[in-house]
């Protein structure tokens, strides 16, 4: 177990632009740190800067308590599981597993015992003479698991390990990458673009857009309190309803893409800014209509199109120049082109502001608990 | 795809044809070594007695045996400094990384527009300088640095994936060691393609051997069925076709042992 710490670090090509800038965070021993972010967003160069195979042209790299800018990639004791798995395809199963083991001069007999182990961990014992080939995708990314859990290195890190496999082995692979993760106390770090992957793995997550870090948290705080648009749509599914959002002193109110006023509560009149807004709400926060509902938080939509997914039904509609979607629970028969009331809380939205897209209100804790009752004899 | 009788008659036939044709020279040199000199002058093409007579005198005429040793160190030892030299270029025009790395290249991939030809005579001058007539050396050495070679292997090993030169970055193993125990392996078949021009073209030289070799110490097989032809005044060429046949033999071997190893196909499965 080490700390993995970045300090100011960024990358360049041509020594003009950055790819990557400002970059610190500090990565806790035994964490499982997801970093996270659209195609292109700089989240694998940050990863093999990390490895080494990259170089970091500004800032500091610390990897336990060392400076490790300049240290060779096998000196920074992690390991790395590729995309493409990465496997020697001239190796056995074996072979391939103990291949690091050789050059740090492991007895042969202690490197069987040890591959052993772990293929058996992996359920890869029936497979040790095989070569690659012969192996299906998810039995290849074991090995390549497999080959790094055995370098028993303090750190590991993964670079999209899953997006080769299909939906259901994925799912598997997740949960058990997690256990071996929790079981080793491995400090990881995760890359992916798959925020599903990011929400259900992560100890922390680390949203990246254009080579720059846009939040760093818990997945549920994340979820919860986006620091600015971006992350807003781009952890949750379907993404975060967005919309444009000025101010109505005159009345108190909230008007959204020139189509919903939403009244506002009194003490929080005084925080919201006079210039333009950007308002957001998950999916989820617009509910129907209930005999209780009051008048001024209801609005009427036209739906544009409908998905009934069995315990849950997503309806998207129209407001200003954005496609909301909601989602309620359970099945609605509701067809395209249907009036509908939707009613939302002034309470669920977050708001962010409409230059900097900084996040100026939070959305109340929607979270609730589980109330243990004693137990009777 | 099916294919009806008198379709596969008709492709067996064009295949036939072609490869008779194709074969004919070396067909008839093997016909012809079976000869007795009569026969050969009127132009028979099946001998009337498969005889061994000319065999027997090949080997007694030259120092045959001692000739195809000659040609088969030649050979071989350059077939493997190709192997070495080549594939250590190539490793150094994929994997290292430095400056001008692509203008080199290209420098060396331009040197095969110069025919061979035209570098003969200073290469002649270096090595009589060398006082390396009648060497084993003089006769391979010139030959180990091969664009041709290098090209093709490089083309080879970028087709390997560059996770595998970064997992065995991160697992600690030195360049040789990557070159040794990864890059080889993967690159077996090109190796062998390689290997098999090297060995062939070197077994079928003929200028070369000529002007480097002026006794029999080193000369190779290729320049002893030369000698045959003038040897005597009238050419007997039942012994000159048998020697002929005997030196055909071991590329035909090499042909059929290194088209095994083409077929195997060795790097798939690296990849997802």
């Amino acid at each position: 177990m080490k700390r993995v710490e970045l300090i100011d670090v960024s990358k360049s090509y041509d020594k003009q632009v950055d790819v990557i800038s400002n970059i610190n965070v500090t990565i806790e021993p035994g964490e499982f740190f997801v970093l996270v972010g659209p195609s292109g967003c700089g989240k694998s160069t940050m990863l093999r800067m990390i490895a080494g195979l990259e170089e970091i042209t500004g800032g500091t790299l610390k990897i336990g308590d060392k400076v490790a800018n300049n240290l060779t990639p096998d000196k920074r004791d992690l390991s790395m599981v590729f995309q493409n798995y990465a496997l020697y395809p001239h190796l056995s199963v074996q072979q391939n597993i103990t291949f690091g083991l050789d050059v740090k001069r492991m007895k042969k007999e202690e490197q069987r015992r040890k591959a052993k182990e772990v293929a058996a961990m992996l359920g890869l014992s029936d497979y040790l003479d095989r070569k690659p080939r012969e192996l299906s995708g998810g039995q290849r990314q074991r090995v390549a698991l497999a080959r790094s859990i055995v370098s028993e290195t303090p750190i590991c890190l993964m670079d999209e390990p899953l997006s080769n496999l299909d939906a259901k082995l994925r799912a598997h692979m997740r949960s058990e990458i997690r256990r071996i993760q929790r079981q080793l106390g491995i400090t990881m770090i995760y890359v992916t673009h798959d925020q599903v992957e990011a929400m259900t793995m992560g100890d922390r997550i680390m949203i990246l857009h254009e080579g720059k870090i846009q939040q760093v948290g818990k997945p549920i705080d994340i979820y919860n309190y986006p620091a600015n648009p971006f992350v807003a749509t781009f952890i949750g599914s379907p993404p975060m309803n967005l919309a444009k959002a000025e101010f109505d002193k005159a009345t108190s109110e909230l008007v959204l893409g020139g189509e919903i006023r939403l009244p506002v509560p009194m003490d929080e009149s005084g925080k919201l800014p006079t210039t333009t807004m950007t308002v957001g709400i998950r999916p989820e926060n617009l509910y129907p209509v209930t005999p209780e509902t009051k008048a001024e938080d209801i609005f009427h939509t036209t739906v544009t199109n409908v998905e009934i997914l069995g315990n849950e039904t997503v309806f998207s509609f129209t407001i200003g120049e954005e496609e909301w979607m909601a989602k309620w629970s359970g099945q609605w028969h509701i067809d395209i082109g249907d009036q509908l009331p939707v009613r939302m809380e002034f309470e669920s939205i977050s708001i962010f502001d409409g230059q900097s897209g900084e996040l100026l209100k939070r959305t109340v804790d929607h979270g609730n608990y589980v109330t243990t009752k004693e137990v009777q004899a | 795809m099916k294919m009806g009788l008198p379709q596969k008659i008709w492709i067996y036939f064009l295949l036939i044809l072609t490869s008779a044709l194709v074969f004919f020279p070396v067909l008839y040199a093997f016909m012809i070594s079976f000869m007795t000199g009569p026969e050969i002058i009127q132009g028979k093409f099946f001998p009337q007695t498969f005889s061994f007579e000319n065999y027997t005198k090949v080997f007694s005429r030259l120092p045959l045996m001692n000739y195809l040793l000659n040609s088969f160190i030649v050979s071989a030892s350059v077939m493997i400094g190709q192997l070495i030299v080549c594939s250590l270029a190539a490793y150094a025009f994929v994997f290292l990384k430095f400056k001008g790395r692509d203008f080199i290249f290209f420098l060396f991939i331009s040197t095969m527009m110069i025919p061979w030809e035209a570098t003969m005579i200073p290469n002649v001058f270096t090595i009589r300088n060398l006082d390396w007539y009648n060497t084993y050396q003089g006769l391979t050495v010139p030959f180990f640095a091969l664009a041709f070679g290098t090209f093709l292997l490089r083309q080879h090993f970028l087709t390997i994936p560059k996770e595998l030169h970064e997992a065995s970055q991160i697992a600690g193993l030195s360049r040789f060691k990557f070159f040794w125990k990864v890059v080889l392996p993967v690159s077996k078949t090109s190796l062998v393609t390689l290997g098999a021009y090297g060995f062939l073209t070197t077994w079928n030289m003929y200028l070369w051997p000529l002007l480097i070799t002026t006794n029999q110490s080193v000369r190779t097989v290729q320049i002893g069925l030369k000698q045959l032809q003038s040897q005597e005044i009238a050419t007997e060429w039942g012994v000159v076709m048998a020697g002929v046949i005997v030196v055909i033999i071991p590329t035909l071997l090499l042909l059929f042992l290194g088209q095994k190893q083409l077929q195997k196909g060795l790097s798939k499965g690296a990849l997802k």
